[in-house]
C-alpha cells in the first residue's frame, strides 16, 4: 500500500464527506479549515445516498442507491474498496462495536451485513413475507447488543437482528406495525425505534429495553391518509431531533413538525412551518430544531426555539436545499444546495452564512462525528 | 394509407402542443430531481418504479399520462398536476420511452 507522500498529516475528527449526486464523487471536506482535501470519484449512482463512519474515523462508508457501497480512506484520499451488493438500496448503518456494516435494499428486498474490515458477506438476510414475496428495508439502524433494527415497507414489520454471533443471526420480527413505515429512527440512548408510517396515520414504537411488550402505536389520528397533502418527497427519520423531553418529527403530508413527548408519547404541538418538511434536526444541544422542505419549498430552511415551540426564523439559502449536517457540538450547520452547486455553512447562533464551498449538486453532508452517535 | 395519415394525424398533434425548449429544460430538470427522487436517477428504480423504456412497454400513453399527473392512489406515487399539464406529461412519457432524460 503506497502511501500518498504530499499527503500532511490529517486527524480525521474533524473532516467530512460531501456526496455530489449527479457525478457520482464524494469530497472530503475539512470542518474547521471550511475546506475540500479531495475529490473521490467513481461511486455510482447517488442520486440517494447515505453515510456511516469506522469507530476510528478513519474509514467512511457509502450507501449509494445502485447497491454499491463504498469504502473511502479519509488519511490517504483514495477508495479503499467497493462492491455492488444489490441491484437498489436506500441506506445502511455500522454496528456497535464497528466491525459489521448492514445495508438495507429494496432490491433484492432484504438486509446484507458486510464484514467493514473487508466487505465480505457475513450474513444475507432477505425480507420475506406473504409466502416468499420480498419487501423493501427502510429505516435500518444499529442499537445496542450488538443489534440492528430496520422495518419492511410493503409488509409493515419491524425487525431486529441480533449480531452477537455474526454466523447465526438472531431476527426477532414484529407483524402489524402499520401501513408502509417509510423510515426509522433511534433515540440516541438506543432505546426506543420508531417507525414513521406513509399508509396510515400515527408512527410505531419499540421498547428496545422490553421488546416483549411489542409494538406500541402513537399519534393514532395524526395525520389521516385522506387529510394528507401529496407527498412530493419522503421524509428522513434518519436526522431525528430530541431536545428537551421532546421528540420532532414531520408530519407527513401536512406542513408540520410534530413535538411528541417522550415520556407519554402524546403530541405536545404541531408546529406549522413553510411546506413539508424532509428533515427535521436538532442541534447537538437541542436548543434549536432546523427543518429543510419538499419542493416546491425546497428553497427555505426553517429554524424553531425549542425552548418556546415556536419558529425562530426563515432562511433561503439558495435554490432545492437537500441536507443539512451540524459540527459535533452545533456552532455551525452545512447545508447543501444542489441546484446553486454549493455547500453554505451558517453559525447557529446568529444564523447568518460564514463560509460556502463549490460542489457538484451536492445532496447530503456527513461528519466523523457521526462515528460516535448511536443510530447514525 | 389511412394509417399513415392518423399516425401523421397524431404527431403533428404533438407537435402543435409540445413544450417550449425552456419548459423542456424545467421539465428534465424534474425529472431528473423530483422523478428521480424516488425512480432513481438513472430511472431504475427505488421507492417508486422503474421507468425504463422496457418497464413502459405495454403501458399506454393515457395510463401514464394519468399516472403521473393523479398520482396513484395506495403507492407513494403523487399527482402532479399542480406542476405540469397534459401535453408536459405526454412529453415527459415520450422522452421515458426514448430512453433518453
Amino acid at each position: 500500500m503506497a502511501f500518498n507522500v504530499q499527503a500532511e498529516l490529517r486527524a480525521t475528527g474533524d473532516l467530512g464527506l460531501i456526496i455530489e449526486r449527479e457525478a457520482g464523487s464524494a469530497l472530503i471536506i475539512d470542518t474547521t479549515e471550511h475546506k475540500q482535501l479531495a475529490r473521490i470519484d467513481k461511486l455510482g449512482d447517488l442520486s440517494h445516498a447515505s453515510v456511516v463512519f469506522s469507530r476510528d474515523q478513519r474509514f467512511a462508508y457509502i450507501f449509494g442507491r445502485d447497491g454499491g457501497l463504498s469504502k473511502i480512506d479519509l488519511l490517504q484520499d483514495k477508495l479503499d474498496k467497493r462492491i455492488v451488493q444489490a441491484g437498489n438500496s436506500i441506506g445502511g448503518a455500522i454496528s456497535q462495536d464497528g466491525t459489521l456494516i448492514a445495508v438495507s435494499n429494496y432490491t433484492p428486498g432484504g438486509v446484507k451485513i458486510f464484514s467493514a474490515d473487508t466487505l465480505e458477506l457475513v450474513a444475507d438476510i432477505p425480507a420475506d413475507y406473504d409466502n416468499g414475496k420480498l419487501s423493501k428495508v427502510v429505516g435500518l439502524v444499529d442499537a445496542p447488543d450488538q443489534r440492528f433494527v430496520f422495518s419492511l415497507f410493503d409488509a409493515g414489520e419491524i425487525w431486529t437482528v441480533d449480531m452477537s454471533t455474526p454466523k447465526k443471526p438472531k431476527i426477532e420480527k414484529f407483524k402489524n406495525v402499520g401501513k408502509f413505515p417509510y423510515d426509522g429512527l433511534i433515540t440516541s440512548d438506543g432505546r426506543f425505534y420508531i417507525a414513521g408510517l406513509f399508509g396510515e396515520s400515527g408512527l410505531s414504537l419499540l421498547d428496545l429495553w422490553e421488546p416483549e411488550k411489542g409494538i406500541k402505536r402513537i399519534l393514532p389520528d395524526y395525520v389521516k391518509p385522506d387529510e394528507q397533502l401529496p407527498v412530493y418527497k419522503m421524509p428522513h427519520l434518519e436526522g431525528w431531533a430530541v431536545a428537551d423531553d421532546y421528540i420532532f418529527v414531520p408530519a407527513i403530508g401536512k406542513n408540520e413538525v410534530l413535538v411528541i413527548d417522550k415520556q407519554s408519547w402524546k403530541l405536545v404541538k404541531a408546529i406549522p412551518v413553510a411546506g413539508q418538511p424532509v428533515f427535521v434536526m436538532a442541534r447537538p444541544d437541542g436548543r434549536q430544531v432546523w427543518v429543510n422542505f419538499a419542493t416546491p419549498e425546497n428553497n427555505k430552511l426553517q429554524v424553531i426555539d425549542v425552548k418556546g415551540l415556536n419558529l425562530q426564523s426563515t432562511l433561503t439559502p439558495g435554490h432545492a436545499v437537500l441536507h443539512m449536517e451540524f459540527t459535533p457540538r452545533g456552532e455551525n450547520v452545512w447545508v447543501a444546495v444542489r441546484d446553486d452547486d454549493q455547500v453554505l455553512v451558517y453559525d447557529t447562533h446568529t444564523l447568518k452564512e460564514i463560509a460556502h464551498l463549490p460542489a457538484q449538486k451536492p445532496n447530503g453532508v456527513f461528519f466523523t462525528s457521526r462515528a460516535n452517535k448511536i443510530g447514525f | 394509407m389511412k394509417k399513415t395519415l392518423l399516425l401523421l394525424g397524431i404527431s403533428l398533434n404533438c407537435l402543435a402542443s409540445e413544450p417550449t425548449s425552456v419548459r423542456q429544460a424545467e421539465l428534465r430538470h424534474l425529472l431528473k430531481n423530483d422523478c428521480g427522487a424516488c425512480h432513481g436517477l438513472t430511472l431504475k428504480g427505488g421507492m417508486g418504479s422503474a421507468l425504463l423504456p422496457d418497464n413502459l412497454q405495454g403501458k399506454p400513453d393515457e395510463f401514464l399520462i394519468n399516472t403521473i399527473l393523479q398520482g396513484r392512489k395506495g403507492t407513494a406515487m403523487p399527482p402532479w398536476k399542480a406542476f405540469m399539464n397534459a401535453d408536459d406529461a405526454l412529453w415527459l412519457v415520450q422522452q421515458l420511452r426514448k430512453g433518453s432524460q
